[in-house]
């Protein structure tokens, strides 16, 4: 038994490099729809905007596998089976398809499976989609779908949702790091600054301070502009081998340098340190390492503001920020597009949309977008390395990507 | 059905069951059967006392489906006197104000209604701890 535990803690966070023989992996197209409620769209043909803009952004490559990232449908939409539901109504019927799930860090996930598929050459072109459909159901049964993200014996039991977790973080964070009531108010700030200019965002409209401080309650000390808004959405990828690419029309290729997928106890009460977010640090590390990147190099970090406190924990456990300062960065300088490590720039969950499994796919996509120089005002200047992490629940799962744009002509 | 869900559980909603490592002694609740410490068995039954201190604490204004009769609620994790942190309701805390540290006590209660048949759900919360209890 002892033997085992050696095992266990030697083992380290991730899995290990990258095999010989395997190819890199580029982004070869992105298609993302506006998030929102779209009371006149269904699932399938959110889907199929995505899949069909990405598809066009591609160039005409036709994916052999399709990853779909979501939730909720079955709980929602009375819909599991996407995989095939997808593929077929998108005109690729008869591809490999299937769906994969880990709550809000479904879209990384599902990026990181096509990922390896690519990578390792067992699928030539895979399409990664996520979609989530939320605004057919009233928001007390799509609270009571999200809480099935938690542990349903142990917390979701008790009423817990996912806005009451973010808010026991957050108080407890306050506590510990002597944190003012505003603390957190300048990621809500730059998010809605730099949606303004995203057509894809739900909330396309800069808020101010006395904003944030009169906003109300969700579960205190969380307010309405610490979360981000649950609506629909689906965004696309399509990955391929660099050989695989048609000729090149002259936007720089964005490689997938490093791929992490790490988890965490899944209670927020079974973590050892709650405010730790260890499969954020795990996962990010790893990317970093599988990359050959260091955290110095990045030039953007599209995180995943779901709720605010996730903002700092992220940016600590990614090693942007000392344990505890991470809320010291929520200020322009620091985070908006020309601050020293711009994030959510396309405004994040927070004033893009949440669309639950579908969030990790618009960042990746907003991230290739920075990287090839298509981002128009939400332009990070020079932008050649992104990391991009999405998380699942209250940080059981995080998948975080590195991408990196290529010297042109490579 | 639910039923049996909820009363495979009893041990741990109306008493707080858990479990003692054998090999490193971490008390571990909810059980779960495997040492999150130290990888060995652990299916040692620990009773827990009941009794610890608010960790971290909010109210829930916007309630999933089967709790809204009860919302808004005060939610919390609680840090348990022999170590594990759990999350739970507070309950019968009159106008007294809730605080990080604050002392609290395990009670039982109905938890929800579950469904259209009405089967309730009962489990343990929280109570600010009396000083009688303190005493003992
Ligand atoms: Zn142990």
């Amino acid at each position: 038994m002892t033997e085992r535990a050696d095992s266990r803690s030697s083992r380290g966070p991730g899995l290990p490099g990258q095999p010989n023989g395997w190819s890199p992996v580029l982004v070869a197209g992105i298609g993302m729809t506006p998030v929102g409620e779209h009371w006149d769209v269904s699932l399938r043909n959110l889907a199929l905007d995505a899949i069909s803009a990405a598809l066009e952004d591609a160039g005409g490559l036709r994916p052999d596998a399709l990853y779909v990232a979501n939730m909720l449908a079955p709980a929602l939409s009375g819909q599991s089976h996407l995989g095939a539901l997808l593929a077929d109504f998108a005109g690729l019927r008869g591809i490999e398809a299937t769906t994969v799930e880990a709550a809000g860090a479904s879209g990384g996930v599902a990026a990181r499976q096509a990922y390896l598929a690519v990578a390792s050459g067992a699928v030539e072109v895979a399409l990664v989609l996520g979609v989530e459909k939320v605004t057919d159901k009233d928001s007390g049964q799509v609270e009571a779908a999200l809480a099935t993200a938690s542990d349903a014996d142990y917390e979701a039991i008790q009423g817990v949702t996912a806005g009451a977790q973010a808010a026991l973080l957050m108080r407890r964070y306050f506590h510990e790091h002597r944190a003012p009531q505003d603390a957190l108010a300048g990621f809500s700030l730059v998010a809605h600054q730099n949606a303004v200019s995203n057509p894809n965002a739900m909330f396309r409209k800069a808020i101010s301070l006395e904003q944030y401080s009169n906003a109300p309650m969700v579960s205190d000390p969380l307010n309405t502009y610490d979360a981000a808004p649950m609506a629909d959405g689906a965004a696309a990828l399509i990955l391929a081998r660099a050989a695989t690419l048609l000729p090149p029309d002259g936007r720089p290729a964005v490689e997938i340098a490093g791929s992490a997928v790490a988890t965490a106890a899944m209670a927020v009460h079974d973590l050892p340190d709650p405010l730790g977010l260890p499969a954020g640090a795990a996962s990010a590390q790893a990317a970093l390492e599988r990359a050959a990147s260091q955290v110095e190099q990045v030039d953007l970090f599209e995180l995943h503001d779901r709720f605010s406190i996730f903002a700092a924990l992220s940016l600590e456990a990614a090693g942007f920020a000392e344990r505890g300062a991470g809320w010291l960065l929520a200020k322009q300088a620091e985070i908006a597009l020309d601050g020293r490590i711009p994030i959510c720039t396309y405004g994040g969950s927070k004033a893009r949309g949440e669309p639950g499994a579908a969030t990790g796919i618009y960042q990746l996509a907003e991230a290739v977008s920075q990287l090839q120089g298509r981002a128009g005002k939400n332009q990070v200047a020079g932008a050649s390395i992104a990391l991009v992490q999405c998380l699942g629940g209250s940080g059981a799962t995080a998948a975080t990507h590195v991408l990196r744009r290529m010297a042109n002509g490579t | 059905m639910e039923t049996s869900r909820h009363w495979r559980l009893r041990q741990q909603r109306y008493a707080l069951v858990g479990e003692v490592c054998p090999s490193c002694e971490l008390k571990i609740f909810p059980p779960r059967d495997i040492c999150p410490d130290c990888g060995n068995e652990a299916r040692t039954i620990f009773q827990f006392s009941g009794r610890g201190e608010v960790y971290s604490h909010t109210t829930v204004y916007q309630a999933p489906a089967g709790h809204t009769e009860n919302s808004p609620y005060p939610l919390a994790i609680v840090r348990l006197e022999e170590g594990p942190l759990v999350t739970a309701q507070l309950t019968d805390l009159a106008d007294k104000p809730v605080e990080i540290g604050m002392p609290v006590e395990m009670v039982t209660r109905k938890l929800r209604s579950d469904g259209e048949r009405g089967i309730l759900v009962y489990g343990y919360k929280f109570r600010p701890r009396l000083a009688r209890a303190e005493q003992s």
